[in-house]
């Protein structure tokens, strides 16, 4: 069994709750846990926001944030994978590898915790960011639902 | 994101209804901080994630930022009802130095 879906939403915080409820929805033919579930939803929240709050800073430009999924079953052994990919076509991020360091944030005063890369990352059991200067960036994520935990 | 309140023996009890994200998070640190204003005079503040729905790493900024404001009235801020999904998330964060986990 495998499915596919994309999503074009505005890069709204409206959309956030939307953006988390639609990935968990999509997923449920993998039978995923209630805490497997739980883990999808923080994880696609932390990077549906990341595109609203830091995706575009440029006044007037096009705010799209696009959601792809899909997700695979091997009917044999049960064991399913959810794949996520969450990218935006804003200002990117110079330093990925320091915008995924634990507390790292670059909006100090506004009770950001630093912590969305972090969480994306423990969440998923596969996580990846690309970014470039001026294009955009593109997270990628991968769930395996069903399968024992190493 | 709704806040209900409950103030015994000088400890205010501050319940967290619903679903905590970067959307409903700036209304709910404008009704907060409103309640540490009106509190303030307690000795310590327990907030109770039990009907919290759902929260990601904004709750973290949140809780940080009350935990400062009461702390400014010397009020002592605690965390209670945490479900696994919420734990998980603030021991990441270490939060739990700052305000105790009940």
């Amino acid at each position: 069994m495998s499915n596919y879906m994309k999503l074009e939403l505005s890069a709204l915080s409206e959309n956030e709750s939307f953006a988390r409820s639609v990935v968990a929805g999509f997923c449920l033919p993998l039978n995923p846990t209630l805490t497997e579930l739980s883990d999808i939803k923080t994880a696609v929240s932390e990077a549906v926001t990341n595109c609203v709050v830091h995706g575009y800073k440029r006044k007037g430009e096009d705010k799209t944030i696009t959601l792809e999924c899909s997700i695979r079953k091997d009917e044999e052994n049960g064991v399913g994978e959810l794949h996520i990919v969450v990218c935006d076509n804003g200002c990117g991020i110079e330093d990925v590898e320091r915008a995924k360091t634990p507390f790292f944030t670059t909006l100090e005063g506004e009770e950001r915790s630093g912590m969305g890369f972090t969480i994306m990352q423990a969440f998923m059991h596969e996580f990846s960011v690309e970014s470039e200067v001026g294009k955009g960036t593109r997270v990628t994520m991968v769930k395996r639902i069903g399968a024992q935990e190493e | 994101m709704q806040l209900i309140t409950n103030c015994q023996n000088k400890t205010v009890y501050i319940t967290l209804r619903g679903e905590l994200d970067e959307h409903t998070a700036s209304r709910a640190r404008k009704d907060a901080d409103k309640l540490v204003e009106q509190y303030a005079s307690c000795e310590s503040a327990v907030f109770d994630l039990r009907e919290m729905s759902f929260m990601d790493s904004t709750g973290i900024g949140f809780l940080i930022g009350r935990y400062k404001a009461f702390s400014r009235y010397g009020v002592v801020c605690y965390i209670g009802g945490v479900t696994p999904a919420t734990d998980r998330i603030l021991s990441m964060s270490g939060i739990y130095a700052l305000m105790p986990k009940l």
